[in-house]
Order: structure tokens, then sequence, then C-alpha cells
């Protein structure tokens, strides 16, 4: 009898790794590599601001409410269901029951509580709190059982659900604080420096349609690497599997190489643009201010600089005008009857001679007999962005104007525009991050603090800014998105219209994933390449350095 | 002279008549943007083909050789003034004004002189001409490269204090400050020269490094830096080996100032 | 006898302690300088949150109140000094990590750089000086010198970029570096000590060369060599830091520009100390085994 125990012990002991295998082969999609361009400042996913920290919150964090970004709609998360109020000031989530956290700890209406209400302390200073911040007021959160909670704002919130996308949901009671996770992966080890690993959590509550647990991948190693020649090399070399924002030029290489690995998603949401200094006290000679508040000064620079060249050369046609501060890769807020920007330097010539200006020998005069000569200032480093303004150089040349460049590490050139004022133009990007209009609130009031053109006004200097102000209050509290949409769609004019910012282009979404990564549908939104990283597997090739 | 060193001369003087004469060799304006062939290779209208915004490769690669050249020796100049200045008074002193001037040699360079260079760069005033901001970029350089000639200078200078025509002059009662000036100081005149003509190539070589970190000459005024911070794409140098011309004019120049000037050994 | 012997090494052990003293007092000198440099720098307490439109005002009004930018100068002396002889190096404004494990991490990472560094560009050095000596010939002197000219023209920003592309490590960027300034001096050490009338006289005698090598030449250019050493190691140490910057290497160098760009101020209050004493005690070492030489030919 003890010889058939042994024998039964023996066989089970012997198939035992084809049981765990079979589950494993199908589970063990491999580890994903790629790079982070900084050092993570927080895994606290409350207080992230830069784009390292804001990767792990993406693929640790649990969220209520996801924004699919390949389709751009709203998909369940944690709450199985949600409600917004007519106000627009409360929205009530139904939770989905059952679910644990990575170490273990149930999860339950209480956490999404303990979250919000860390989240709207007004000590936190947080850029993801101070999106629901709408007015004077506290947050107040109930949870009338384990499975729902409802959050009251002291005034409506615009946009609200899809805000929740970056809400990670935290633990109130587990002892691990921040790294207990709800999302896909938990970060398992972080070497300062080096890299971050992040492994597959077993308590992830998704599945696939087939009723298979997600993730696929076993985990993911995130290397630090500041240096984007480096991480070109090293995905050449297939010792990463992807780059997620690729510069033009990378991308050009790379799509002689492997066409297949190289992806556009066509145009992203971030802009290049140019402002002048509006601000009255700003350091600057009178004349020059007085050439930076005429509407039509702006406009013809604006007209005189030629965008489909910028396009070409400096990104090799990977850019697109851009008409305003939407692009449009926003499908919903993207206002399509704006004009498209005409390259017109005899147009511009009318205009600033219709402003009072003069050409003379080759050289513009205001009506003063001032020279027109101004400088740009953008921040060192940026390849780019010093070739753009090397080439409005030549533009603006043919009308008469010269325009120098400075460029300035960022924290000079933050000082100069943010609290001395002592610049005359600047060229910057923007990073859009939110597709709705009100993540722009601080841009677009006259009277906060990122109206770069002429920030903090005590009232708007201007009919034309008074107007975009009512505006944004308008559309802030409208509830419904067709009344906003209006509302939004005429800012989009009065900014073409007057050019405080003169948008230059959009560029590509472009992105690089290697063959061997399975499930990558790059899109357009942050982040392109791995927004769906619950279902990317590697395929058999997997081995590093194996890529073809 | 040997004949290497002739040769190295000869070399050196052709360059600089080239850059001298650039605008006779190469009418094209070194900003003008060429915007339909960016990129491109050597041909009979650029013959050493465009930058990234259609720019003449030649005509950039001249005139960044007159930044370079021109400038480079007046900061070498003042360098070696100041260290000059520092090494014999440390040397001919000695004592705890030596060891001072020392550490603090020592010590200046281990300092963040790259910040210092930020900070300058970031307080001038927008409007300064892209040519002034240069000459103000090597006149930092100037005042913040002596430290290497210091040591050098200090050590001759001690050798020269307890020679015995100084000890002669002592004893005949001449002053330090005479006794510097008369007699050290026209002693050390042979390694003042070799200070200054070795500082003229560091100084190239610095105005290099930093115009690939970020901190050189703006655009569009050219520098040989400036024109290096394509070799950030070391992989696309196979496809397109001209743009190494450069480079090689830089190693050119460099090598050419080395074999030149007299060898320099360590004197401690 | 004995404690005349005694008395010599304790006579030595005090002269190493105030050395190190000065030192110590000349690296806090340069890292308040430092301090005073980043605190009056344009762009001090700006930070690149504050073009983020989603921080309301107030948050934005919040950070820029916060105390540590505010302090003035003398008491950020005060605190420094104070928090350092309890062993706080505070924390980087810029990573939001205690100073002292940053250093602990990137040191040894600088530290195996320059080491590797240091050796490979001595051994090529050496190797390339002695066999030069031991052949004497011409063709080969011209190779030589044109291949240590031509390193020594490189930008070290080209070495950098040239060991990224080929995937060098580090250590073989800055052996490029150091390696043209040692060569020429090592070779021109071991030449004139090799033309000493007593290296004749062995060779008349007919010594062998590698006799003649070890137990003639080398111990009369050994005292100047040890104070190159001295001297290379602060070049190499010098040249770690922008070859790091530009090589992404996870070292000091790269600690050091990352702190600059941001202004971080405890951070380079730190890295500046540490840099200043380690170049300090090298060029020390590179004059001690100088000065020591001129007296033994005295």
């Amino acid at each position: 009898m003890r010889r058939v125990w042994m024998v039964l012990a023996l066989i089970l002991v012997l198939c035992w790794p084809a049981f765990v295998s079979s589950e494993s082969a199908v589970q063990s999609g491999g580890e994903l590599h790629f790079c982070l361009r900084g050092e993570p400042k927080t895994f606290n996913p409350m207080l992230v601001e830069e784009d390292a920290s804001e990767t792990i919150r993406y693929l640790t964090g649990g969220v209520l409410i996801r924004l699919n970004r390949q389709t751009q709609a709203l998909e369940r998360g944690l709450a199985v269901s949600w409600k917004v109020s007519p106000d627009g000031r409360t929205i009530k989530f139904i939770l989905r029951t059952g679910l644990h956290f990575s170490d273990g700890t149930p999860f339950t209406s209480e956490d999404v509580a303990y979250t919000m209400k860390a989240l709207m302390d007004p000590q936190l200073h947080s850029p993801t709190g101070d999106s629901f911040r709408s007015g004077e007021g506290q947050v107040i959160v109930q949870t009338p059982s384990t499975d729902s909670v409802v959050v009251t704002f002291p005034a409506p919130v615009a946009g609200l659900e899809r805000l929740f996308d970056q809400v990670a949901i935290l633990s109130a009671h587990s002892p691990k604080k921040e790294m207990a996770v709800l999302g896909p992966f938990y970060v398992a080890d972080y070497a300062p420096g080096s890299f971050v690993l992040l492994r597959r959590n077993m308590n992830y509550w998704k599945k696939d349609k087939d009723g298979k647990p997600l993730p696929y991948l076993d985990s993911i190693r995130l290397d630090i690497q500041r240096n984007r020649d480096i991480e070109l090399l090293r995905f050449r070399r297939g010792e990463i599997h992807l780059i997620d924002v690729l510069d033009a030029e990378y991308f050009d290489r790379l799509q002689k190489e492997t066409p297949a690995v190289a992806h556009d998603a066509g145009p992203g949401l971030d802009s290049e643009f140019v402002w002048f200094n509006q601000v009255p006290t700003a350091p600057v000679a009178e004349n020059k201010k007085t050439w930076f508040r005429t509407t039509e000064f702006r406009k013809a620079i604006s007209m005189a600089i030629n965008r489909a060249d910028l396009s070409r050369v400096i990104f090799s046609g990977h850019a697109h005008p851009a008409l305003g501060p939407v692009s449009p890769a926003n499908h919903f807020w993207f206002n399509s009857s704006l004009p498209v920007p005409q390259y017109d330097f005899a147009g511009a010539l009318r205009l600033l001679t219709e402003a009072g200006f003069r050409l003379d020998g080759g050289t513009l005069h205001d009506s003063s007999g001032n020279r027109v000569e101004f400088t740009v200032i953008t921040n060192s480093g940026n390849k780019s962005r010093e070739q753009m303004v090397a080439m409005i150089q030549q533009d603006l040349s043919q009308i008469g104007i010269k325009v120098n460049l400075v460029t300035l590490d960022f924290p000079s050139l933050i000082e100069r525009i943010t609290r001395t004022y002592d610049y005359e133009a600047c060229l910057l990007g923007l990073v859009n991050t939110d597709l709705d209009p009100n993540s722009q609130m601080n841009v677009w009031l006259s009277s906060a603090e990122n109206h770069q053109w002429n920030p903090k006004q005590a009232k708007p200097a201007t009919a034309w800014e008074a107007e975009l102000d009512r505006l944004m209050h308008a559309q802030a509290s409208a509830t419904s998105d067709k009344k906003r949409k209006a509302d939004w769609d005429r800012v989009q004019q009065i900014v073409a219209e007057q050019q405080p910012f003169i948008y230059l282009l959009n560029k590509d979404a472009m992105s690089a994933v290697s063959p061997v990564v399975v499930g990558s549908s790059p899109s357009v939104l942050d982040p392109h390449a791995f927004w769906n990283a619950e279902v990317l597997r590697l395929g058999p090739d997997r081995v590093l350095g194996a890529q073809k | 002279m040997s004949p290497l060193q002739k040769v190295a001369a000869i070399i050196l003087c052709m360059i600089f008549a080239l850059m001298v004469l650039a605008t006779i060799f190469v009418p094209t304006p070194y900003a003008r943007q060429f915007r339909d062939v960016p990129n491109t290779g050597p041909s009979t209208a650029h013959p050493l083909g465009t930058d990234a915004l259609g720019r003449d490769s030649l005509s950039r690669l001249l005139y960044g050789s007159r930044v370079s050249l021109l400038l480079a020796p007046a900061a070498a100049l003042l360098s070696t003034m100041i260290a000059a200045l520092l090494g014999s008074a440390a040397g001919f002193l000695g004592g705890w004004f030596e060891r001072i001037v020392l550490a603090v040699t020592d010590l200046s360079l281990a300092l963040p002189w790259l910040f210092l260079l930020l900070t300058v760069r970031a307080m001038l005033p927008l409007d300064v001409p892209p040519m002034v901001s240069v000459i103000i970029a090597f006149l930092m350089m100037g005042l913040l490269g002596w430290q290497a000639s210091v040591r050098v200078i200090c050590a001759a200078a001690r050798g020269v204090r307890d020679s015995d025509f100084l000890l002669l002059a002592r004893s005949s009662g001449c002053r330090p400050a005479r006794l510097l000036l008369r007699h050290v100081a026209p002693n050390l005149r042979p390694l003042f020269y070799a200070q200054f003509w070795i500082s003229i190539p560091l100084f190239i070589l610095t105005e290099a490094n930093l115009s690939i970190l970020g901190l050189g000459v703006m655009e569009p005024m050219p520098s040989w830096g400036n024109l290096l911070r394509g070799f950030e794409n070391f992989s696309m140098l196979g496809a397109n080996p001209w743009r190494l011309v450069p480079l090689i004019l830089l190693v050119i120049v460099v090598m050419c100032f080395q074999l030149v000037l007299p060898s320099q050994e360590v004197t401690q | 006898m004995k404690v005349f012997k005694h008395e010599k090494t304790a006579k030595l052990f005090r002269r190493a302690l105030r050395r190190l003293l000065f030192f110590f007092c000349l690296g806090i000198g340069g890292a308040l300088f430092s301090a005073t440099l980043v605190r009056f720098a344009p762009g001090y307490g700006v930070q690149e949150r504050e073009l983020d439109p989603r921080w309301s005002t107030q948050s934005i009004e919040a950070l820029r109140q916060k105390p540590a930018l505010q302090e003035g100068l003398a008491s950020f002396y005060f605190h420094y000094l104070s928090a350092l002889a309890h062993g706080d190096l505070g924390e980087s404004d810029s990573l939001k990590r205690p100073v002292r494990e940053l250093l602990r991490q990137r040191l040894p990472v600088t530290g195996n750089s320059v080491a590797g560094g240091l050796g490979v560009a001595w051994l090529a050095a050496a190797l390339l000086a002695s066999l030069g000596l031991a052949s004497r010939n011409w063709i080969y002197e011209a190779s030589s010198t044109a291949f240590s000219s031509l390193l020594l023209s490189l930008p070290s920003a080209v070495v950098a970029m040239l060991a990224v592309h080929l995937r060098a490590p580090i250590f073989c960027a800055i052996s490029v570096v150091v390696f043209p300034r040692l060569y020429r001096y090592v070779r021109s050490l071991l030449v004139r000590s090799y033309d000493q009338p007593h290296v004749l006289a062995a060779r008349a005698r007919g010594i062998g060369s590698g006799a003649i090598f070890w137990r003639h030449v080398l111990p009369v250019a050994a005292p100047p060599l040890l104070a190159l050493f001295g001297v290379s190691f602060a070049i190499a140490f010098g040249a770690a830091i922008p070859i790091e910057a530009l090589c992404d290497s996870p070292g000091l160098g790269q600690l050091a520009w990352q702190a600059a760009l941001s202004r971080d101020l405890p951070l380079i209050v730190n890295v500046t100390f540490v840099v200043c004493l380690v170049m300090l005690v090298a060029n020390s070492f590179a004059d001690l085994a100088g000065r020591v030489f001129a007296g033994n030919t005295q």
C-alpha cells in the first residue's frame, strides 16, 4: 500500500510542473522594459506632478473611472456605475465588490472616502486635488454603504467624471499606505537613479473577455534614462521594448530601418506657441509694449511665420499648423470652424502698414521711427525650439523685423515669465494631459497665474479678455456639454482673432513599439504606447536583444 | 623649429588665412536657410552640404572658426596674466602665501564654474547682441581658466627665487616688488609665452564642450561647439561622413597648436 | 632613538591632522561660496510646476512661501553648519531624498569610473612610454605623439558622446581624456631618468634593459610619478563630472549637473563640499610628493 502511495506521489511530483507551467504559460506575459525620462519624485499618487511619477501612478493606481485613451470615452473602473447630479456638484458611485488591494486589504467605500478627503485637504497642494477645486467650501464625502460613495462639491465641477481618471484610490487601513494599490501592477523594487520594478498585482480585479486574470505581463521594468539618444540606441539593440514619446528625427530613422516599430498616431494634444509680453509694469521699452499690445502686430507676426516650413524642416512633416489652444486630436472640444493660419508675408506687411508701421530699406519701423526688433527667449537644451526661433528669425526678416534669440536654463526662464516679467517674447510648448477645457482655466482667466502674456490682472485689461473670463466661468458652471462646447468654441474663436498666443504647431504623437510586444495600439493621448498595459504581453521572441 | 613644427605652423597659418578670407571664399551668409535642401550632402552650391535648417555648412564652419580662433587667444591672454600674477607672487614669496594661493587654486578647480556660467548667461540683458554675449562667455572662461597655469608658474618662480642672481639683488637692498617685476618676471617670460600658447587650444576645447552642453554661442551664430552638437547622433555619421569635417578641423587645429608649442614638463 | 622616532611620528601625525583640518575648512568655504552663488542666481526658488495650469493660485502661493525658500543666507549658513555637525546633510529639493543617501549611492559609481579610468590611462601611458624607451624609434615616437595629440584634441564632450554610441563604460571615456595628459609627462620623465649618468654607467657595465628599468630608471622617476598621480586623479575626477552628465551615468557628475539646473541648494552645497575635499587631498598629495622629490634631488 505504501508503495502505491509513493508511486502516486512520484507521479504527482513529476506532473506538477505541467499543471503549473500551463497556467503560468497563459499568465506569463514576460517583463516589459522601457525608460522613464527622470527620477520619480514620489510614489504618492496624490502628489504626482511630473511624467515619471505619473507613469507609475498610471500603471499602479486603481481608478473609479478610466478614460480610454483610444476612444476618448469614459469606462468603468473600480466603479460599476456613477451618476452626476443635474447641478454638477454631486457624484454618486456604486463600487465593485469583493476587491482587494495588492497587499490583500479589502477595498470598500471607506477607502474612496479616505482618498477624496486626503486629496481635498487644503494643505495638500496637489495638481490632482486642485483640478477639483471649483469654489470655496468643504467637500463632503458620504459612504451610505460599503459599495457606494457620494461626493458633494461646494460648486459645480466641469467635466467632473473625467477628473477621476487621475485619482488613484488609496487604502484607508493598509500598513503599506500608498504602496498598497488597486492597479494592474505594484512597485516591487526601486533603485534610485537606476530603475523601478513593477510586478503583476495578483489581486487586480480585471479579467479579459475569456475570463483570464489581467494583466498578462509578469512585470514592467522602468529604467531611468534621461538621454534620448541612449534610449533610442537601447531600443534599437532590443534592450527596451518601447519608447513612449519619440522625436520626429528618431522616428524617421527608425521608420527607415524597421517601419513596423515606428508609430505616428497623428496630431497630439501638445502645442508650441509664441507670445508677447503685455504686462504693463514689465521692464520693457514703452514703444515695444505698444507694439505687443497691438492686435494687428500680433496677427501680422502670425501671418509672416511659415508654419508649413517649420513642420517640414524641423519635424519632417510630423507636426501640423496649430489653429488654436485645442488640437484636432481632441475630437469633442476642437473648434473645426477656426481658420487655418495662412503664410502670407505680403498680407502681414499690409496689416502692419495699417497699424502705422512702415518698411524702410528692408527694415521695419514703427510710427515713431523706432526699428522693430525684439528678443525671443526659450529654454536651452531644446533643439527643436531653438531651430523654430532660427526659422522665425528668417521669416520675420522678410518683413524687416529683426528677431534675436536668447536661450535660458529653465529656472531662469520661468523667473522671467512669472516673476520679473523681464522679457519681450517667449516660445514654449504646452503639454496637455486633459481633454476638458476646464483644465485650462488658469490660462484663460485674466486673474490667473498662467495667463502668460499678462497674468494676475486685478481686472481684465481689454474687452476681449473680459469676454474670455465670462466664457470660462460660464463653461465651468454649465451642466450641459453642448452649452460648454459653444462657450469653449467662442473662446477659441477670440483667441484666433486676438492672437495673445501665436500657436505654431501641434506635434504628432509618435512612439516606438518593438514587434515582440503583442497587443499594442498607440494612441494620441498620454501614455501613447502603454495606455493598455494590462493587455500587453511579449511574444515568443521575448528575450531582450531579439528585436528584428 | 623641427620640420614637424614647421608643418604645423604652416597649417595653422593657412587655416587662419582661410578664416579671415571666409567672406571671399564663401559669400553665403551663415544664417541663410535654404529650406528646400535641409540635411543634404556635398554639392556644387554647398561643398560641405547643409545642416538641419538648410544652412550652408562650409559657411558656418568658416565663420564658426573665426569665433573660436579669435576669441580663444583673448581668453588665453587674460588667464595667463592672472596666472602669471598669482603664480609668480606665490612662488617668490613662498611660505603661507604660497600655500594659500595653491589651496585657493585647488579649491577653485573644484567649484561649480559651469553653474557660474549658467548664472552669468541668465543675468545678461536680453538685448545684448550675440557677438557681445560670446565675448562675455570667453571673458568668463579667461577669468576662470587660470588654475592650470598657476602651479607651473609657481614652481618655476620658486626655482628662480633660490637662484644666485636674485640673492645678489636681494643683498643689494632691492625691494620685493622690484625683485618680482625686474628679476623674477623677466626670467619667467618664456614660461608665460608657453602657457599662453598652451592655453589657446584648451579654451577652444572648453568652448566646444560648453556649446555641446548648451552654454555656448547662441543661434544663429556658429561656433565649433554648436557645430559639434550634431554629434549627439553618431549613428548618422556613417551615412553622412562630411559631418565629421568640423571635428576634423578642430582636431587638426588643436594638434597643430600642440606640435608648434614647446613640450610642457611637470615642474613642482 | 626610540623616543626620537616617536616624536617624529607624533609631529607628522599632528601635521597631517592640521592639513586635514585646513582642507575641511577650505571645503566648507567652497561649499558656502557655492551656496551664495546659488542663492543669488536667477531662477532660485522658482519651480517648473508653476507653469502647470492645474495648480490653483493658492497652491502656487503656498509653494512660493515655503520657509526654505524665504530663508536668508546667514540663516542658511547657520542651519547648514549646525546640521553638518550632526552628520545631517539636508534633503534635496528636486529629488526629495536625503542628500546623504544620494551621495552614498552616487559616490561609488563615480569612484569606480575614476578608478577604472585612471587604471587604464596609467597602464596605457606606462606601457607606451616604456615601449618608446625600449625602441627609441622615430616612427614609434612620431606615431605615439600623434596618437596622444589626437586624443588630447578631442573635446571631452565628444568623447562622452562616442562612449554612449559605442556603449563603452564611462571609465573608458575618462581614460581617453586622462591618457594623453599622462603620456607626455610619463614619457619625458622616463626619458630624463634614462639619460641619467648612473643609467649610462649601468648600460656600459652590460646590465640588462629590464634590470636597468626596474632598478635604476623607475626609482628615480618614482617620486615625480607619484606627484603626477595626484594631479591625474584631480584631472580624472574633474573629467568624470561632465562625462557622467552627458552619458547619463548615475554618478556624482550627473547629480551635480541636475542640481545646478534645478537650483537645488542643499545638493549643490554638499556635492561641492565633497568635490572640493577630493580635489584638495589629491592635489596636496601631488604637492607633497613633488616637494619630497625636490628635497631629495637637492
